[in-house]
């Protein structure tokens, strides 16, 4: 028993087992030496957390676009960063011209859904023009190809958008009826916040229900399982790409808004940080599993909106806000050391094997 | 056959040997050669050939604004000097330096393999200086920055500092020490933090701020730094607040000082701080990135004032079809003049119009510029490198409305 043990333990596996060890050693002793020293108070660490939660919905909503269609393609999408970004790129002319005309101050919940609509609009658009021009054609390559392949088209995208409407960047008119902010026993919680975790949350319902009740949702998952016995079984396995690709584009589109919401600005380069770090989440919850995508993103957005706070100021480092990508990818390594399928990622390779 | 071609080939040779005889002897026959004994070289211009002047400017991106205005300014001054010095055609264009060190040493590396570039009006960046600056003080250039407010790059001292180098833009140690008397003697603010962004512009600026203002008897409650590509602000905003401050003082760009603008507002414990940079976030796109939180927000930023900068305006408005839309515009007019009254002063003319630039002679004649009346004070230039006279005022944002307003020193504000 124990030599069968020892022979499976490698000495990469122990050398990796320290690492993880430590990290989580100093992690731990960093939150402890931090929340001695008291120097912030509960209302703060709230406010964090709050922002995190929201910061996380919007990862969540980007990040299922990567999940679902490494799910059906086993590839990663690198352009979706660019489909986040041209969403609300596009939908930002649509606010200002409303903010000009004084219509988003009379009916700033029209104006919303109408902006809202035109980024998904556009998302949508860009990633089935992706499938169809850049993916499709690739399919039956080896899966390097399609890779290379998505980090020209995100590289494309980029440009283009650029081209279209310059290199400068845009501000999102403020939304009065979000400005202020309610009591929450004792603690002020911004409505913009509120409001982007309840989208976030609301979106991510309708789309764990169109995969999981729907017709369409049953033959995506029969796609993902097996593409041939779909396509034997009646299944249009083309169609069914086309809106795995549209949902992702929908719910990035809509992603973008809410993040709009959090952070009013908007540029052609955009999309590159919150992509990256969606695919982390994504990789974080177990890649191809949609609650995975939705968890890994909540615990990558409040790491990184509390993490830096907690776990750095007790070690007496300087400015740990700067650090706050470092701890997220950290945390990856970790999840990858003792949990290489992802937080829920074992469940999926069960279901199919 | 090979006879043939060997008779061909004497016959080019024998024909571009006299065709090259021609043109080497036609200037000797009009006037004594001019022979360059400057230590670094010389530029020489025939007489029809264009002066060449670059510039190194950012005119992309979040800050375009910044280095678009500048040019504005140079435009004007070639236009007023009729598009010529000495009756050659001025030759203007130049490099992105996007405001980032890397930005910088790509410009500064093409600029700086054209011999035929006898000054560059840059950088708009102190980083974009310290990666260019090397390069074109190599290449034997006068450079004059329009924008450039780091303390090192005028310090002998300081490995940041190159020869050839001046500047119309105010020194830092001025700004930073303005910014620190203003928030303490007239704000009556005891503490303060400051936020820099890695930037050698705003790193050295929070240093001179926080310098002066401890010296005035001030507590510094935290000095921390952002990444300029950030977006979320929280956790450095949630760090600050621990100390309680009453103002914030963060001299970086765009984009991230919007979001700190925007984001300050919303942090508990920071609801009443007060919030100020300095001139690279006076702009009209700080407007547009941060929206109505820009209401209070401050900056500090030099004030050009006077019946010659209005006539320039004036200029300004009709050829451009808008306000300046930055603080540059008449620094880099003052800069392009005085380059041009330190080439017409060591320039060497013969008489069928080539010109003759010694590269030392000029940074010589440049360094001894005295007394020249800009539109931005009465300039003197040391070999240090700073040529400006500043007054530095403090100017406040209002939600919708630019050019911020003057708020002190008190006795430049202008009644309506």
């Amino acid at each position: 028993m124990l030599r069968t043990l020892r022979q499976r333990i490698t000495l990469t596996d122990i050398f990796i087992w320290v690492i993880g060890l430590s990290i989580a050693g100093i992690v731990i002793w960093g939150t402890i030496s931090t929340l001695q020293q008291g120097r912030y108070s509960g209302s703060s660490w709230l406010d964090l957390t709050i922002k995190g939660l929201a910061l996380g919905g919007v990862y969540a909503l980007i990040a299922m676009g990567y999940t679902m269609v490494y799910g059906i393609l086993k590839m990663i999408n690198f352009a979706h960063s660019e489909v986040f970004m041209s969403g609300p790129f596009t939908a930002v002319f649509v606010a200002l011209g409303f903010s000009k005309s004084g219509f988003l101050d009379r009916q700033p919940v029209i104006s919303l859904i109408i902006i809202t609509i035109v980024s998904a609009a556009v998302s949508t658009l860009i990633a089935v023009l992706l499938e169809r021009i850049a993916y499709r054609p690739l399919r039956s390559a080896p899966r390097l190809v399609p890779l290379i392949t998505a980090i020209g088209a995100s590289f494309f995208l980029q440009y283009v958008f650029r081209g279209l409407y310059g290199s400068g960047s845009y501000g999102y008119p403020a939304i009065k009826i979000f400005e202020q902010s309610v009591t929450f026993a004792g603690i002020q919680v911004h409505k913009t916040q509120i409001a982007v975790i309840i989208g976030a949350i609301v979106m991510m319902v309708v789309l764990y229900g169109i995969v999981q009740w729907t017709k369409i949702g049953k033959a995506m998952r029969a796609v993902s399982e097996d593409k041939e016995a779909a396509e034997l079984m009646g299944i249009n396995v083309d169609r069914i790409i086309v809106f795995t690709f549209a949902m992702g584009g929908a719910s990035a589109g809509i992603g973008g808004i809410l993040y709009t919401l959090l952070f009013p600005v908007v540029n052609f380069y955009m999309g590159f940080f919150p992509g990256i770090k969606a695919f982390t989440a994504a990789v974080l919850g177990g890649i191809g599993n949609v609650p995975g995508a939705f968890l890994g993103s909540i615990i990558l957005g409040l790491l990184e909106s509390v993490g830096p706070n907690l776990f750095l100021t007790g070690l007496g480092i300087p400015s740990p806000s700067q650090l706050k990508d470092a701890i997220a990818f950290v945390v990856l390594v970790l999840i990858l050391i003792f949990r290489p399928t992802g937080i829920l990622g074992e469940r999926i390779s069960q279901d199919k094997a | 056959m090979s006879k043939r071609l060997l008779i061909l080939v004497s016959l080019v040779i024998v024909a571009s040997m006299v065709l090259g005889a021609c043109a080497t002897t036609t200037p000797q026959a009009t006037s004594a050669p001019y022979t360059c004994t400057d230590s670094i070289g010389c530029v020489t211009i025939g007489p029809s050939d264009p002066i060449h002047i670059a510039y190194l400017l950012v005119v992309s991106g979040a800050n375009a604004a910044l280095g678009t205005d500048s040019r504005n300014g140079v435009e004007i001054a070639i236009a007023d000097a009729g598009g010529k010095i000495l009756g050659h055609d001025i030759k203007f264009d130049g490099e992105d330096g996007l405001c980032t060190a890397d930005g910088g040493q790509a410009a500064g590396t093409k600029l700086a393999a054209d011999p035929s570039i006898v000054a560059v009006i840059g950088t708009s960046c102190s980083s974009e200086a310290r990666a260019a600056e090397p390069l074109l003080s190599a290449a034997g250039f006068v450079t004059i920055s329009s924008s450039n407010t780091a303390p090192d790059l005028t310090d002998p001292t300081n490995p940041n500092h190159y020869p050839g180098y001046f500047r119309t833009a105010h020194n830092d140690k001025i700004q930073g020490a303005a910014a620190a008397d203003f928030a303490y003697t007239f704000l009556k603010i005891t503490k303060a933090a400051t936020i820099h962004d890695g930037s050698l512009y705003a790193d050295k600026l929070t240093e001179v701020f926080r310098g002066e203002f401890e010296k005035l008897g001030g507590t510094i409650t935290a000095a921390t730094s952002v990444d300029p590509n950030a977006t979320d602000m929280s956790s450095v905003l949630a760090d600050i607040a621990t100390g309680t401050p009453e103002l914030i003082y963060f001299p970086i760009f765009l984009p991230a000082g919007a979001f700190l603008v925007d984001q300050a507002k919303t942090t508990p414990g920071l609801e009443n701080t007060k919030l100020m940079g300095a001139d690279g976030l006076y702009s009209p796109d700080v407007m547009n990135t941060a929206g109505d939180a820009v209401e209070g927000f401050m900056v500090s930023s030099p004030i050009v004032q006077g019946a010659d900068y209005d006539k320039f305006v004036a200029k300004y408005v009709a050829k451009f079809g808008t306000q300046p839309i930055n603080i540059f515009h008449a620094h880099a007019y003052d800069g392009f003049n005085i380059v041009k009254a330190a080439i017409e002063k060591a320039a060497v003319v013969d008489t069928d119009g080539t010109v003759h630039i010694p590269r030392q002679g000029l940074r010589d004649a440049m360094a001894t510029t005295k007394e020249f009346k800009g539109l931005t004070g009465t300039l003197s230039c040391s070999y240090d490198g700073d040529c400006a006279n500043p007054t530095i005022g403090v100017y406040v944002y209002h939600a919708g409305q630019y050019p911020p307003e003057l708020i002190w020193p008190t006795e430049f504000i202008k009644t309506p």
